[in-house]
């Protein structure tokens, strides 16, 4: 009677008793939600590199460098802003602490999964904590960042427009600050399209990461995985957690190193 | 102690300090690459060995993220393939489109 219900048991790890891939149900069909998800990241980088490719760049040394919806920004001119420190020029910094942030709180939540292993619950509810810090900071990062390239710099880009006044078209120079999906001061509309649906998709990610890391923390403190007698929950959130410091690996070196 | 009958009794292993060091140290990998690529950005000019330069050091990141970080380097080779072999079609998209948006006329 117990060998029969051992039997069972055995049997139900997939039906067919042998778990395939040697990995559970969940963490495999995580796999492949991340690799669909590397899919649609890798479409969107890489329309971002067709449209780039189609644009000149722009001709001549990068201190003479001027928005102009006539080249492609040099990145590094556009993303240039801490802060607390208006005015400053300090190209990439900001991202580089971005990437910072995001690198550690992988680490954390690495050894968050590496706590679960060993069934130690303050350990994997002190890392979680840290996880969730580290993922809101960046948001928050991110929310800055969007802000100053909406509202744009002091002074104005002066971009030409064929406008209709009473019917007849006119050429017009207009002032432009900051970008939007209609305008954009640093170069051709597209830029700025991608840099909000490309960061905007990354961040969303992330958003939906600290909440289901949250999710996770919430059933360590209360003790659900502990009662349960494993933490396999933390690593599947984990590789979800990972995959999205991974995507922003790819946009930092696509969207604002090259 | 009677109602804490139906509590589990939990083991809690000690902390596996090899593991956590070699973590440590992928950290410290991945910190140091992205230090390398913030000074290249400044040091090169513009030019195909730069971007060359960058998509290599961005591999080696996401090489440790999933290899380290994610297991796949220890889990069974058929999973690990599983994963990988299908990237072959983001190379090739990678590829023809970069190519293709080279070829196009100069968007306004």
């Amino acid at each position: 009677m117990a060998q029969a219900a051992a039997a069972t048991a055995e049997k139900d790890l997939w039906n067919g008793g042998v778990s395939p891939m040697g990995a559970s149900y969940g963490k495999l069909m995580m796999w492949f939600f991340l690799l669909s998800d590397a899919f649609t990241f890798s479409g969107l980088l890489i329309t971002y590199g067709l449209v780039r490719a189609a644009h000149p760049a722009f001709e001549g040394l990068p201190d003479a460098f001027v928005f102009s919806p006539e080249h492609w920004p040099i990145p590094e001119k556009v993303f240039e802003a801490i802060p607390f420190f208006h005015g400053v020029a300090a190209p990439l910094v900001f991202v580089g602490i971005m990437t910072f942030i995001l690198i550690m709180s992988s680490v954390t939540m690495v050894l968050a999964v590496e706590a679960g292993h060993r069934m130690d619950r303050k350990a994997v509810e002190k890392w979680m904590l840290w996880t969730i810090v580290g993922g809101i900071t960046f948001l928050a990062c991110q929310a800055w960042e969007w802000t100053h390239f909406i509202v744009g710099t002091d002074t104005p880009t002066l971009i030409k427009d064929f406008v209709f006044v009473n019917g007849e078209g006119q050429w017009i120079t207009k002032e432009v600050f900051g970008a939007n999906l209609k305008i954009n001061q640093y170069g051709p509309q597209s830029f700025a399209d991608f840099f909000f649906f490309i960061t905007g998709f990354h961040g969303f990610h992330v958003f939906s990461g600290v909440l289901l890391n949250f999710l996770i923390y919430y059933n360590t403190v209360t003790g659900v995985y502990e009662r349960r007698g494993y933490y396999e929950m933390v690593e599947k959130v984990g590789l979800y957690w990972h995959f999205v410091d991974l995507v922003w690996v790819f946009v930092f070196t696509f969207f604002y190193l090259v | 102690m009677a109602s804490h009958s139906n509590e589990p009794q939990v083991t809690v292993l000690p902390p596996d300090k090899a593991k956590i060091k070699k973590l440590w140290t992928v950290a410290g990998i991945l910190g140091a690459v992205t230090a390398v690529e913030f000074l290249i950005a400044f040091v090169l000019p513009h030019g195909p060995l730069k971007t060359a330069i960058f998509v290599a050091l961005t591999i080696v990141k996401a090489a440790y993220i999933v290899l380290e970080f994610m297991h796949l380097k220890y889990e069974v080779k058929v999973l690990f393939w599983s994963i990988l072999i299908p990237m072959i079609f983001v190379v090739w998209m990678l590829v023809a489109f970069v190519y293709e948006g080279m070829k196009l006329p100069v968007l306004p």
